[in-house]
């Protein structure tokens, strides 16, 4: 009964705190109670999709992945699928769990700040943006054969045959994707005197540069097929980027 | 006895008998405020005191919160359904249909723990967008924030998992075009790059491994079934209670200093 012989004694608060009884508390159970009413409500109106028995004979067409992963379905049409499907997520998770350890910026810890830390914010908000456009087009735009339409449009087994696509020679290929890479390594150097490198370091600077380049290059990849028709950037008898 | 007397007499044993439960009183003083957090085994994982912005919404959008929410949500429906559905090829779809058209409140189970496996996916995102943007992973979060990017793939691998179950063309061909890609894994998969110098084929590689055959079969499905049911969620949970932990490890809420 320990409790008890300290009845009188006076809990005080310290200065910026609350109780987390009532102040919390009240607010997780009001969040509980909306989410299971919101939930109830959308399941009681709204059926889950139950299509036909499974049958591994007839493909979907279009057959599609769960939506939060459709949009690195999307990027088969960009590349093969070691990258659109294993490398591709692999380096996003890695590139994630890295970010505290490359993101040392000292500022904006524990509150929202935009100017405290521009290049921080654009990278990420850029990335997060990508991941769901690639995702609203592999859902919503992808008809039969993973066909594009405008969500006008209505989707048919009757569309135009694709143009053919080439690759791009294999020195040409090799060129491009080691100036790229260079060139992107190198021109932060010159905005602001090389600020980015001086605050990060090179270990730092060359691993965020490198995800952040492998970014662009992905979205790059998908401007030289969807406006040039190349394949293949790098064409080998081994492995195609 | 006066009535007056009488009522305090009934409220001390009321308080008594509150008290062998709560180990604390029920009246509401500061002291009884603090207790009723430390004292509870579901509520200490609070501190009995928090900065005040921490408990604005304005501050953590209620996202992770909500994400554990939804998580316990998916935990009871869960185990609700296990009660009708059979891992079998034979059977599994019938089950789903029973669930839409004759279980009482099967449609209504079935739905929510659906929908709630989407808004999960949709909630711990946007977490983790909040934690970005207040900078919430900066020192000491570091860990905390690897430990909710692993979630994040739970989180995923939790709702991929469970899409094969109802084993019906939508979540065949799903699973189809994941495991498509499972088999162009670099050095591990059978069509990946490089794959040949392992010695990897179409019945060691890493699809084989995820599905327990060549194709989509009776294996797959129970495997989907176990790591959907047991294997993810104790290992989603297990990482719960470390990410739980080390927000107050790390001196609870991230704010100003
Ligand atoms: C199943 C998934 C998850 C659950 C249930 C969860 C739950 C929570 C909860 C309840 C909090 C307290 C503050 C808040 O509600 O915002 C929190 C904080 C935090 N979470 Fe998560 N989380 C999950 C996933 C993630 C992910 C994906 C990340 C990041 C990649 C993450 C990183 C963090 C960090 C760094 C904090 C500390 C924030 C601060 O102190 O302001 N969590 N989490």
């Amino acid at each position: 009964m320990e409790i008890r012989q300290h009845e009188k004694e006076p809990v005080e608060l310290k200065d910026d705190r609350v109780f987390t009884w009532p102040n919390l508390v009240v607010k997780e159970f009001l969040a509980a109670i909306l989410v299971t009413i919101g939930l109830l409500f959308y399941s009681f109106y709204v059926d889950a999709p139950l299509s036909e028995l499974s049958d591994p004979a007839h493909a979907e067409n279009p057959a599609k992945a769960p939506w939060y992963f459709a949009g690195l379905q999307e990027q088969l049409v960009y590349f093969d699928p070691w990258y659109a499907g294993v490398v591709l997520p692999s380096i996003i998770v890695v590139g994630l769990i890295l970010l505290p350890f490359l993101d040392n910026n000292p500022k904006g810890n524990g509150y929202f700040t935009f100017r405290e830390r521009k290049f921080a914010i654009v990278v990420f908000i850029s990335g997060y943006v990508f991941w769901y456009l690639l995702i609203y087009v592999g859902t919503a735009l992808r008809g039969p054969f993973w066909t594009f339409f405008w969500p006008w449009q209505e989707w048919t087994h009757s569309f135009p045959t694709p143009a053919p696509l080439h690759n791009l020679p294999l020195p040409l290929g090799i060129a491009l994707s080691i100036g790229f890479y260079t060139v992107g390594l190198v021109f932060p150097l010159f905005i602001k005197k090389g600020i980015l490198f001086r605050n990060l370091g090179i270990i730092r600077y060359a691993i965020t540069m490198g995800l952040l380049l492998t970014m662009i290059g992905t979205a790059g990849k998908m401007i030289l097929r969807l406006v040039f028709n190349i394949k293949y950037v790098i064409a080998t008898p081994w492995i195609n980027i | 006895m006066e009535i007056p007397d009488l009522k305090k007499k009934l409220m001390d044993s009321v308080n008594e008998i509150w008290k062998t439960v709560f180990r604390h009183g029920f009246k509401d003083t500061p002291r009884n405020r603090a207790l009723i957090i430390i004292s509870n085994v579901w509520l200490h994982l609070h501190p009995a005191q928090v900065r005040e912005h921490g408990t604005k919404i304005r501050f953590t959008w209620c996202m992770g919160g909500i994400t554990f929410f939804v998580f316990l949500f998916e935990l009871v429906t869960g185990i609700l359904l296990m009660f009708y559905y059979t891992p079998d090829v034979n059977k599994a779809y019938a089950d789903m249909a029973d669930l839409m058209f004759v279980v009482p409140y099967g449609r209504l189970l079935r739905n929510s723990h659906r929908w709630a496996a989407h808004a999960m996916v949709i909630t711990v995102s946007v977490h983790m967008l909040r934690v970005f943007l207040s900078g919430s992973y900066k020192v000491p979060r570091q860990f905390n924030w690897v430990v909710g990017v692993l979630l994040l793939l739970i989180t995923f691998l939790l709702s991929f998992t469970g899409y094969l179950l109802p084993w019906d063309q939508l979540g065949y061909w799903a699973i189809t075009v994941g495991m498509n890609m499972g088999r162009a894994t670099p050095f591990l998969g059978y069509e990946g790059p490089f794959s040949h110098l392992l010695g990897v084929t179409i019945n060691n590689d890493v699809r084989f491994a995820l599905i327990g055959g060549t194709t989509i079969g009776a294996p797959a499905l129970l495997r989907a079934y176990v790591w959907h049911c047991i294997a993810i969620p104790l290992i989603a949970a297990a990482l719960m209670m470390v990410h739980f932990w080390r927000i107050r490890k790390d001196g609870g809420i991230s704010g100003r200093l």
